[in-house]
């Protein structure tokens, strides 16, 4: 039990919202992660930026390459929020790509997340086999949950499979795409989030990839368990600022 | 024993495997479950037997270089992969995976490019089968490469240029993976290489071993021998390596080298020997050695030959070095370029730059009198005029 699991047990429509770390400067990451708090999300998923972000559409990857422009990388991160918890009791995960954290060794990877109080970690390219395999004696030593996505192409085995090794959420990709905002869900992608529901999963559900406005946000919350928003949360950093964030949050709401 | 191919998982040794996202999963596995069963069938193997003979021109002569082995003291032979349609082996991996996509109903096909060969042979057997055909390449690319780009285009395929990162080949690959993520059902992805996520670099691998085998008959035929002392290639993601050393993998008796890019030297920051200078990590959904910052950034790679300047290798041949089972050696532009004119002038062969990397390994190591050494003559050099004509000044 973590702040992940608390938060799915005391909170409904969770509203998790993502950032790249270093973007759109170097030292924004404590004073973004403050306004998200104060501005009344649920859950924050920091971004750790990589050079190839495969899982990503364009908006993240841009702001990815500026943030490692900017000089971002893991150490200045893990110094950054070493004072996490003076400024948030939210959950808060890192999400990046595995290469990185194998550069600064699995296990250390963890422990600086444990020693910054970190809650979770999503690494889009970490297949669910080999973390159970070979990672997951390891995060659960610092006490990290992993999570895992599911596509509509997901079977229905293997959703099984990731359910189980599931110990938060499972982040339910809204359709066939890389991350990217999306203005309004088809009924072919309300009928996939009926079919999930359907499964009776014990992991809770969170959607994510396409969302962007109130009614995106609105229909995926009333098929889960919550929302997660990347790419449109990075435009309104790009466009607005640190300070917009509160408009941003309250329009979703 | 010990095997340096790949094993049931996807590995070999501690490389390869699928580290890939979720959204990529399902293509991914039908094509893990389908790539044995499908090109192992007599129909799929008469098919491409048949197109390998009569469309790309195989099998491509074992030549022996009489001038060049007289000069070096020892048996020099080319594998000529540079005579096959197209200009250089690529077109056998794409003669194999077009069909490999027609039995899986795909009716779309999207391929990376760097230097433009991988795209030109992906072009070309998409306008044989009349497939739409995408290219995604680098925006840098793109303006480096023009002819190739009009020969794509002239196929009648869309070239897309990749604008993310830094605008080259690894870039073109995440777009083109970005691609098949977008459209997972009617998509088949033709990588080129031997990389990407576990079955391709087998089954590239696979395509490609008609370069071996056929020399293993040739040798017979010319030497009464079915083996040769050594055999040698250039390595970028190193598919023709994998296609000439597929059939020796596990005999001992036939020592492997890899020549790798050491564009201005390996310690000038302008280097592609990836065995050298990278490290473990994970690029393309492929556990292999990289070229990266201590940061785990993929970094650029630089070399004069557009082919190799790849920042990782495939699997395979991560597992030959580490294994010591291959003796990998770098060579600089300068020293590629030097050999790009002496093959041209001792046997009459322009060969690719990338090609002229290898047959630089004559230099660098003596060989017996009575050795029988295989080169993979990769590529022809029509593609690299405009570099050699500006280099030597033509």
């Amino acid at each position: 039990m973590n702040r992940i699991n608390e938060t799915f047990i005391n909170k409904k429509n969770i509203l998790s919202i993502y950032f790249t770390a270093g973007f759109p400067k170097l030292q924004d990451t404590m004073s973004i992660i403050k306004e998200l708090d104060k501005s009344g999300v649920d859950m924050i998923e920091i971004g750790l930026p990589f050079s190839d972000p495969l899982a990503d559409g364009p908006t993240i990857q841009e702001s990815s390459t500026i943030a490692l422009s900017n000089g971002m990388n893991t150490n200045i991160l893990f110094d950054q929020i070493k004072d996490l918890r003076s400024i948030t009791e939210l959950p808060v995960i890192i999400m990046g790509y595995l290469n990185p954290m194998i550069q600064f060794g699995i296990e250390e990877f963890c422990l600086k997340c444990k020693e910054c109080q970190i809650d979770g970690l999503i690494i889009p390219d970490l297949p669910v086999d080999i973390y159970h395999d070979q990672y997951q004696s390891i995060f659960k030593k610092y006490n990290l949950h992993n999570m895992f996505l599911i596509t509509p192409q997901t079977s229905e085995e293997r959703i099984r499979f990731i359910d189980e090794v599931s110990e938060a959420f499972i982040y339910m990709v809204s359709s066939f795409s890389t991350t990217g905002a999306q203005k309004i869900f088809g009924d072919e992608t309300i009928n996939y989030f009926k079919r999930i529901n359907k499964m009776n999963l014990k992991a809770p559900l969170l959607v994510g990839f396409g969302i962007s406005n109130q009614e995106t946000c609105r229909v995926a919350s009333d098929n889960s368990d919550g929302v997660i928003i990347g790419s449109a949360y990075i435009n309104c950093l790009k466009s607005s600022g640190i300070k917009a964030t509160k408009k941003f949050i309250e329009g979703l709401r | 024993m010990k095997t340096h191919n790949v094993d049931s998982k996807g590995f070999y040794g501690e490389f390869g495997g699928a580290f890939i996202p979720e959204m990529l999963y399902p293509n991914v596995e039908e094509l893990r479950n389908n790539y044995l069963k499908i090109s192992s069938s007599k129909s799929f193997k008469n098919e491409f037997n048949k197109l390998l003979k009569d469309y790309v021109g195989r099998p491509t002569p074992l030549y022996f270089a009489k001038r060049l082995s007289e000069k070096y003291n020892t048996k020099i032979y080319l594998k000529r992969e540079d005579l096959c349609h197209t200009g250089a082996h690529k077109i056998n991996n794409t003669i194999g995976q077009i069909l490999l996509a027609k039995k899986l109903g795909k009716k779309r096909i999207i391929a990376e490019t760097g230097a433009g060969q991988h795209g030109v042979a992906t072009a070309t057997v998409c306008a044989l089968m009349g497939i739409k055909c995408i290219i995604y390449m680098g925006e840098v690319d793109i303006k480096r490469q023009a002819p190739n780009v009009a020969r794509m285009k002239m196929l009648g395929a869309e070239v897309r240029p990749a604008t993310s990162g830094s605008k080259t080949l690894k870039d073109a690959t995440n777009e083109a993976i970005r691609d098949w993520i977008n459209n997972p059902v009617n998509t088949h992805y033709i990588i080129g290489s031997v990389v990407g996520p576990h079955p391709y670099p087998d089954m590239v691998a696979r395509f490609q071993s008609v370069i071996g085998e056929e020399t293993i008959n040739q040798l017979q035929e010319i030497e009464n021998k079915s083996k040769p002392d050594y055999v040698i290639a250039c390595v970028g993601g190193g598919s023709n390596a994998a296609g000439l050393f597929y059939p020796f993998l596990d005999n001992f008796d036939v020592k492997i080298i890899c020549v790798e890019a050491a564009g201005k030297g390996i310690d000038t920051g302008e280097s592609a020997a990836t065995s050298i200078l990278g490290k473990t990590g994970i690029i393309h959904g492929s556990k292999t050695l990289l070229m990266q910052s201590n940061d785990g950034q993929i970094t650029e790679p630089y070399s004069i030959s557009a082919g190799l300047d790849y920042p990782g290798i495939g699997p395979m041949h991560a597992n030959l070095f580490k294994s010591k089972r291959g003796e990998f050696i770098s060579i600089t532009d300068i020293d590629a370029m030097k050999w790009g004119l002496i093959l041209s002038q001792t046997e009459g062969i322009i060969p690719a730059i990338e090609t002229s990397h290898a047959f630089a390994v004559l230099d660098k190591k003596k060989f017996k009198p009575n050795d029988i050494i295989v080169f993979n003559c990769s590529g022809r050099g029509d593609k690299d005029l405009d570099t050699y004509i500006e280099y030597f000044k033509l």
